[in-house]
């Protein structure tokens, strides 16, 4: 229950996988060709990038001749449409961002 | 009716309730741990928490006070776009060498098609929150 959004927001908690999987959101079906050109990153680095989001089901890849053509899964993100999730996780980092303050606080 | 669900932290901290309260009611001292808000400690006053816009979500949380009891409980609707709509409650009980902190967000719906689509914005906005929550993970 608690393992597979921990493993997708450890997936996306990296800021290019991030934009890898939101560019393939909004665009469909792209190659890593294509992926790469605006990224800035080089194309071996989205190649792995590629994997790693496809490891945890949120891209899909479709050979076609010699070209690989990679979409992204949205229903993967199922798991984090929870707000319990979210606001389980969001409400322990807020606790110790409280209690960080009240240490900086005087009485 | 379909039935609803409840959220619930908890952690004893090593400071007065007073203290606690303060950090807890006071817009600058809220801004720093929690988000930027308009917050008044006032029974029926409406507020809300903004951080940064994001393409389909507002940033928002509109708040109203249900509840101000000075140093043991504050309530406050907690709703945002994409069909959350819940009550955070707040509760201090002094023990020894400090306070016991409870918060409970409840009215959780069962999951739909609006709560999938807001969440899946709400999970960018806290992504960053999520980072330093995951790197504490990965090294426990």
């Amino acid at each position: 229950m608690r393992s597979a959004p921990d493993a997708l927001f450890r997936t996306l908690a990296d800021p290019t996988r991030r934009a890898i999987f939101e560019r393939l959101s909004r665009a469909g079906e792209l190659t890593v060709r294509a992926l790469t050109e605006p990224s800035g990153v080089s194309q071996p680095a989205v190649s792995r990038h590629l994997s790693v989001l496809k490891q945890a089901g949120l891209v899909h890849d479709r050979r076609d001749g010699r070209q690989t053509h990679y979409s992204a899964r949205p229903q993967a993100l199922k798991p984090l449409a929870d707000w319990m999730t979210l606001y389980g996780a969001f409400w322990r980092d807020r606790f110790d961002r409280l209690e960080d303050l009240l240490n900086r606080m005087d009485q | 009716m379909s039935e609803t669900r409840t959220l619930v932290v908890e952690r004893v901290m090593p400071h007065p309730p007073e203290k606690v309260w303060r950090a807890l009611t006071q817009t600058a001292l809220l801004e720093d741990w929690l988000m930027k808000n308009d917050f008044k400690p006032t029974v029926g006053a409406r507020f809300a928490f903004r951080t940064q816009p994001m393409p389909h979500w507002n940033g928002v949380v509109d708040c109203e006070v249900l509840a101000v009891e000075p140093h043991q409980r504050l309530s406050y609707r907690w709703n945002a776009a994409g069909g959350l709509q819940t009550t955070v409650t707040w509760t201090l009980t002094p023990v020894e060498g400090g306070t016991r902190l409870r918060m409970e967000q409840s009215g959780f719906g069962p999951q739909d098609d609006n709560n999938y689509k807001g969440a899946a914005y709400g999970w960018q906005r806290n992504i960053d929150a999520l980072e330093k929550l995951l790197a504490g993970l990965a090294s426990a």
